[in-house]
């Protein structure tokens, strides 16, 4: 019995094969990368009648009405100039009754107490702003306060924020420049 | 007179494609990789607004999302901004339930991980966004992500 070779096998139509899956994977995933601004809600109120006492120069009040225009501490303001604003109000000016009330936070990390600022950034938006707006100005106000965390790393570390690898420092930072953004209780002011 | 010779008899040899299945095969397995499954259809336009301060959403799997936006079929839904959640529109009342078994599915320890990335298109109205906001407030989801997209410098 003499043993038949066994014939090849025509490869011919492998490439049409993985070409097939090539589309088939083409069509049914996607490829980007989620990326977005990260924020975290405030709990709900238990008694939205109650007014928390805040002292009016720790708030710049950031308004945004219908026809998405920026209204900054009671006066018209162009986006470009939000994030310099925002930076010049929530730094430390001591005695300074044009600016917020300054305290001293002790920081575990670093082992000592650093002056803090009591300023808020109270974010109010109509119903009627445009989301694009709204993202803009949320992106505005994250703007300043990494521009203010890349500072304070550098004066205190030598390095900016994103670069800074000791999870220590990383918190010491975040300490030492929260980020005080709170968004007002909704009212139903305007249309849709 | 040299320059027009007869081309018969001189067909060029043909290609070798063995290795084109390879090829193919490296194409593939790129983009089995670097992609990600297609989870749900998408009803509504997303055209979302760009950003500079980004941060990359970390844990997939620990993220769901709540699509907004005005209907991509508008003879069917009008023109009124919808909330999408999974593969159906939704009422603001819904996303309470929807959050409860987005945790459900999750590990018991993840649960608080759990981030909610709002899916907004850039011309919806806020009205809609701050309902589903003071309603993720209300069932306690308060991590959440305002999707964007990373601005080109020009």
């Amino acid at each position: 019995m003499a043993k038949k070779a066994t014939p090849e096998i025509n490869a011919g139509s492998m490439a049409d094969i993985a070409f097939l899956l090539l589309i088939f994977f083409l069509v049914t995933t996607t490829m980007d990368v989620d990326t977005g601004i990260m924020r975290k809600l405030p709990p709900p109120v238990e008694n939205p009648d109650e007014d928390v006492d805040v002292n009016q120069r720790n708030v710049l009040k950031v308004l945004l009405n219908s026809r998405n225009a920026l209204m900054v501490d009671g006066r018209r303001m162009d986006i470009s100039l939000l994030k310099d604003k925002t930076k010049d109000f929530m730094a430390i000016h001591l005695d300074n009754p044009d600016y917020p009330e300054v305290t001293t936070r002790f920081i575990e990390e670093l082992g000592k107490e650093v002056p803090a600022s009591k300023g808020l950034i109270s974010l109010k938006n109509d119903r009627g702003t445009s989301y694009d707006m709204y993202i803009q100005v949320q992106n505005e106000l994250a703007r300043a306060f990494n521009e203010m965390k890349d500072e304070k790393s550098v004066e205190l570390f030598g390095l900016k924020y994103k670069a800074l690898i000791d999870k220590n420092k990383i918190k010491a930072i975040n300490k030492i420049v929260p980020v005080r953004v709170s968004e007002a209780e909704p009212e139903d002011i305007g249309g849709n | 007179m040299s320059k027009f010779k007869s081309k018969k008899g001189r067909g060029s040899a043909a290609i070798n494609t063995s290795s084109l299945p390879d090829i193919i095969f490296i194409l593939l397995f790129f983009f089995m990789v670097s992609t990600t499954m297609r989870e749900v259809t998408v009803r509504v336009q997303q055209k979302m607004p760009e950003a500079t301060e980004i941060q990359k959403l970390e844990r997939k799997s620990l993220v769901s999302f709540i699509y907004i936006g005005e209907p991509k079929n508008i003879k069917m839904f009008g023109t009124n901004a919808r909330i999408q959640l999974n593969d159906v529109f939704a009422d603001v009342d819904d996303i309470s339930e929807f959050i409860a078994q987005e945790r459900e599915a999750r590990d018991e320890a993840d649960r608080n991980l759990l981030t909610t990335s709002l899916k907004v298109d850039g011309r919806t109205k806020m009205g809609v966004v701050t309902d589903v906001k003071q309603e993720l407030r209300k069932v306690g989801a308060f991590k959440i992500n305002y999707s964007t997209r990373k601005k080109v410098e020009r």
